[in-house]
């Protein structure tokens, strides 16, 4: 019973993020927000790169390419980990 | 595989390198970037492998080094981010100054290839990286399979 009542606790508060999300969320088809034209009008002086998607990958988002490199790092350590590990099995 | 498909490879790996290379470095200038020409380069790993066979590359192309290579690469980016650390972490502060150069001209330019600052060492440690990490799991992937070597 008390579980019960925990799983429905959760699934009110559930609900009411989602619907208060939904409340405060842009209108349909409203120009979705300042930051990208912030981006596009400043990413030469402040990033001094002609490619913006190179300024915004590596210098307002480079948290996100951080991510991204940890990620690939993280698929090459367990591929090199897997395969070794049955190569040696297979020579013993 | 045969001798013609192992010498057209051994005679096409340079462009394939130059090429990457130049995605690499021309990041912050022209489309592409560390992710982009990391991977053409890897193609290029993938290239020498299907031509040769993975035996002949074991004997001068190690996973383990590639791993160094790769780790490094990271290194070089995390080191980078915190370089900028006195504002911001990943912030830019290479920019305007005089070894990598000003700041380009707002609208329709050449492109110098010296501005950026940051941005084109950034794209140099994630294209090693990417290029180590394809590499190392492609070379794993040969070596490791222990599936039968193409011959003729």
């Amino acid at each position: 019973m008390r579980q019960f009542f925990g799983w429905l606790s959760l699934v009110v508060l559930m609900v009411f993020l989602v619907i208060g999300a939904l409340f405060i969320m842009r209108p349909f088809g409203e120009p979705p927000s300042v930051m990208d034209d912030y981006i596009i009008d400043n990413a030469q002086e402040e990033a001094a790169s002609n490619n913006v998607v190179a300024a915004v990958l590596f210098d307002y988002r480079g948290f996100d390419t951080l991510g991204e490199a940890t990620v690939l790092f993280a698929a090459v350590t367990g591929a090199l980990l897997v395969l070794r590990a049955s190569h040696k099995k297979e020579e013993t | 595989m045969s001798k013609i498909v192992r010498t057209v490879a051994n005679q096409l790996i340079l462009f394939v390198v130059i090429f990457g290379l130049y995605v690499i470095i021309q990041g912050h200038v022209t489309p592409g970037g560390g992710f982009q020409g990391g991977a053409i380069i890897a193609s290029g790993a993938v290239l020498l492998i299907v031509a040769s066979g993975s035996q002949e590359i074991k004997t001068w192309l190690r996973e383990r080094r590639l791993s160094v290579v790769e780790s490094s690469g990271a290194l070089l980016f995390i080191l980078l981010a915190f370089a900028g650390i006195g504002t911001v972490f990943f912030f830019n502060f290479l920019v305007g100054s005089r070894l990598f150069g000003g700041i380009p001209s707002v609208g329709p330019n050449p492109g110098d290839v010296w501005t950026g600052g940051v941005i084109p060492l950034m794209n140099l440690g994630v294209g090693l990286k990417v290029m180590a990490g394809l590499s190392a799991v492609v070379l794993a992937l040969a070596l490791f399979s222990g599936g039968e070597e193409l011959e003729e």
